[in-house]
């Protein structure tokens, strides 16, 4: 009875495992399978260079995602300048300066930023952060490039100070403690000697934090403002690829090049966040075996 | 041992139980997010009056609706603008025969922010606006005060609506700001100076100020007899000719009685 228990208990966990992975393989594949034939029409250079998305134009429709990839990168390296810091500086706080009494209430806090859906901090950003943008700096909108690198910030802050602070607090007691005996000061032993020592665990933390703010709809949907340009300041608007698939997507007409393109926006982003996780798993195997 | 052999005994009996609620007549229908507001509240109604029928809307986009027509899964399909030639092919190429029901009339209504001084824009000077010829209110008789334009997402049907009206299929600027709902676009223009917008007259809220096109004012009058330009149709979709219960739920929802909830949810009755 005991072995049937262990057996069936075994089975199971192997189904679930298998099957996540068969469903994981089947969407990647769905994607691909749906993406492709677009590249029968459109050239690649041309998908990925042009400066022109026009997809349902009557005559001549447009399929070049170059400025909506731009934008993607724009947002995200904009929230990744407010999270860095942020998130860091937290983790820091955390892990080097704070009590042991303040580290047990303010690590949940700043993890429970990450149980925020994501739909609230956007409802935030439109209805609350945009109109303040608009007014403080007296623009002509407040949907645009700053707004989207704040609440992007703010999603990716507790993801780095979360992951950095776990890899701060790893690194060895004794390090500290030779450093410190050496007579490096505290600052000194912190810049100096723990971060570098917790270096990789801090790189993982802000390429996770990129895949989350690259991946993220919703915000950019509500946020951005949604214009198919290259921003020529933090002051304009503009469209990245996420939120671009979300818009249309529920209108294109099924099979056609437009529901193609937008298929083949996703494959760019499954490759971009595939890479940047593998990178992140090098970083952070390097961590494990030094 | 007994325990796990109640609770199986209630699980088969519950779904049992389940299985015979469902066994009611059953319509779904899905589609355009502009016509959502009117099959919800009408399949409210109508269900009221009809309790062994069981009508379920969803949203998801014109598109979506025609094709899931298609695709057989839904006996409905809402659409906010007419069905493409495009999907019509598609459509016959699975058997399926899409057949229109004009369910009601809707303005697209051109909105600016309430401290706004326009009053009135030619569609010739909407068509400006939006190709970015015309970027600054003093053009058009305003403040002199630069223009944001908000448009809705090219894929919408409100849009294309609003392209082939207003623009004439031109290409709208490339720094116009594309939203992805009516709400937002509503939104966006109360609390944006510069801009200006549109979006359907039932999305119209106290917070903006609807210009008139053409010196007339959208409303059930301008939109009916067709001096309004920015007017459009709603329908809803079947395959073949629409009978039985889906013909009667059309059927109720085109009388007076079903024409009173499209008033009631801010469009235009036939």
């Amino acid at each position: 009875m005991n072995d049937f228990k262990e057996k069936s208990f075994k089975l199971i966990t192997y189904i679930a495992a298998l099957a996540s992975i068969m469903l994981l393989l089947g969407i990647i594949f769905s994607v691909f399978a749906e993406g492709i034939p677009l590249f029968k029409t459109i050239k690649i250079a041309e998908f990925l260079f042009g400066r022109d998305w026009y997809p349902t134009h009557g005559e001549a429709p447009q399929f070049g995602i170059w400025n909506l990839l731009i934008g993607s990168l724009l947002a995200t390296f904009g929230a990744l300048v407010i999270a860095v810091p942020l998130g860091l500086g937290s983790a820091i706080f955390i892990s080097e300066i704070a009590g042991s009494r303040l580290r047990e209430i303010a690590k949940p806090v700043i993890e429970l930023l990450a149980a925020i859906p994501s739909v609230v901090y956007g409802l935030f950003g439109m209805a609350v952060l945009a109109p303040f943008v608009r007014t403080l700096f007296n623009v002509s909108t407040g949907l645009n490039l700053l707004s989207t690198s704040i609440i992007l910030g703010l999603m990716v802050v507790p993801i780095i100070a979360s992951m950095s602070e776990d890899a701060l607090s790893t690194v060895p007691k004794q390090l500290r403690e030779a450093s410190l005996a050496l007579g490096a000061t505290p600052w000194e032993t912190i810049s100096k000697v723990v971060v570098p020592a917790a270096r990789s665990g801090i790189v993982g933390s802000v390429l996770l934090g990129f895949g989350r703010a690259i991946g993220e709809t919703m915000v950019v949907l509500m946020v951005a403002g949604g214009s198919a340009q290259i921003p020529r300041s933090i002051f304009d608007s503009l469209r990245p690829l996420t939120s671009t698939i979300a818009a249309e997507m529920g209108e294109t007409v099924v099979g056609d090049l437009h529901y193609r393109s937008l298929f083949a926006i996703a494959i760019l982003l499954f490759i971009i966040t595939f890479v940047t996780n593998m990178f992140t798993e090098i970083v952070i195997l390097k961590r494990g075996k030094a | 041992m007994r325990k796990y052999i109640i609770i199986l005994l209630t699980l088969v009996l519950s779904f049992a139980a389940l299985s015979l609620a469902a066994k009611g007549k059953q319509i779904t229908c899905s589609g355009s997010t502009t016509v959502l507001p009117i099959a919800q509240a009408a399949a409210e109604a109508y269900m009221d009056t009809h309790p062994d029928l069981n009508i379920s809307v969803r949203g998801g986009g014109s598109g979506v609706g025609v094709a899931a027509l298609q695709n057989g899964t839904v006996q409905i399909a809402n659409s906010s603008r007419p069905i493409k030639s495009k999907e019509i092919s598609a459509c016959k190429a699975k058997g399926v025969d899409p057949r229109a029901y004009v369910i009601a009339n809707d303005a697209i209504a051109i909105v600016v922010h309430k401290g706004n001084a326009v009053q009135n824009l030619s569609i010739k000077q909407i068509k400006d606006i939006y190709t970015g010829k015309i970027t600054n209110w003093k053009q058009v008789g305003g403040p002199s005060l630069p223009i944001v334009v908000v448009s809705r997402d090219v894929a919408s049907g409100t849009f294309e609506v609003f392209n082939e009206k207003a623009l004439g299929g031109a290409k709208v600027a490339a720094s116009a700001q594309l939203l992805a709902s009516n709400n937002a676009v509503v939104t966006a223009v109360s609390t944006t100076p510069g801009a200006i917008g549109y979006a359907g007259l039932g999305y119209i809220t106290d917070g903006v100020k609807v210009v008139k096109v053409e010196n007339v004012t959208p409303s059930e009058t301008t939109a009916k007899n067709g001096t309004y330009k920015l007017a459009r149709k709603l329908y809803m979709y079947t395959n073949g000719k629409a009978k039985g219960d889906v013909g009667n739920f059309i059927g109720w929802l085109q009388s007076p009685a079903g024409q009173e909830i499209v008033k009631q949810q801010g469009f235009i009755s036939l």
